[in-house]
């Protein structure tokens, strides 16, 4: 599985994320600046990390989101080509309008850290078949806005197409207003666009790969897409 | 040309800063607020001296930059 993870001015969760495929998978990620123009030859999964591109500036992932290489990553994304965003990835992703909706600034304002619970809503995307169905994870989040939101109609057909992969729920698994830690529409923690390819997330699975981090759970995600692309090879 | 773009939130899209905002100026003793919306101001200089052809050059950057159009509306004045 060949892997680029693209470093933009301020992401600082690129060395945590090369560091989860090379465990996970044994894969060497190769890193691409943001204002290459192009993606390494052979590319499987484009992952874009957290951090704060641009210092956040305008609005989270903005100025991220028009950068030249991200020209070449909607054009793997429409080839079919697997994206993942995590946390500052997410809303680059949502800016870029690879994914509907935003990400808006925490329902209750603060900036949250902290390990959360997740349920896998749908285990059959490229990203989440290593998962059983409605498996419950620990993984944790660092964000200030992570407050996921889209119009009604954008919500329903995220709902009814399973384009919901991650809900905020309670330890038992139930979600509720006070396990949907920022406030977002329906709890949603992350989705995939209606063609499945591209998948964004809040919480990081790359920080929960092995006991040492508190939980190794994110290491699925991972795997599922080593085992992904198995099946397409 | 200068132009002074204004974005805000649309209608209906919850803004928890200027919540924030009117809770403050609630504890500051200024009654009667009944809501407050943050909003972003540009100040923006464009070469060219034809206002219909910098107008749409503007438009152009709020639809593709200045404003996330999802929950953002935005308002266009020429200044002088």
């Amino acid at each position: 599985m060949k892997t680029s993870i693209i470093v933009f001015p301020g992401s600082n969760r690129d060395r945590d994320l090369g560091r989860a495929f090379r465990r996970t998978n044994g894969d060497e990620p190769a890193y691409v600046w943001h204002d290459e123009s192009e993606l390494p030859a052979g590319t499987d999964v484009v992952a874009l990390p957290g951090g704060f591109s641009y210092g956040d500036y305008l609005r989270c992932g903005a100025i991220a989101a028009r950068s030249p290489v991200m020209r070449a990553v909607a054009a793997h994304a429409k080839r079919g080509g697997f994206v993942i965003g995590i946390c500052n990835g997410f809303q680059i992703l949502c800016e870029s309008g690879l994914l509907p909706g935003v990400l808006m600034r925490n329902e209750r304002l603060k900036f949250l850290c902290r390990t959360v619970t997740l349920k896998v809503e749908n285990a059959e995307t490229p990203f989440t078949r290593g998962y059983g169905a409605g498996a419950l994870l620990r993984m944790p989040l660092a964000h200030g806005e992570g407050n996921y939101q889209a119009d009604a109609r954008t919500l329903t057909k995220l709902e009814k197409n399973g384009q919901v992969v991650f809900r905020y729920v309670d330890e038992a698994g139930a979600a509720s207003d006070s396990a949907n830690i920022n406030g977002a529409a329906r709890s949603i923690a992350g989705i995939v666009n209606d063609k499945g390819n591209v998948l964004g997330m809040m919480p990081h699975p790359e920080n929960a790969i092995e006991p040492l981090q508190g939980s190794s759970d994110g290491a699925g995600l991972f795997r599922s897409l080593a085992l992904t692309l198995e099946k397409v090879a | 040309m200068k132009a002074r773009v204004t974005v805000t939130l649309k209608t209906g899209v919850l803004d928890p800063q200027g919540k924030a905002i009117e809770g403050a100026l609630a504890s500051l003793g200024f009654d009667g607020v009944s809501g407050v919306r943050q909003g972003k101001i540009f100040d923006i200089e464009l070469a060219g001296a034809d206002e219909a052809t910098t107008r749409s050059a503007i438009e152009a950057m709020c639809e593709k930059l200045l404003a996330n159009t999802v929950i953002e509306t935005y308002h266009i004045d020429a200044v002088a």
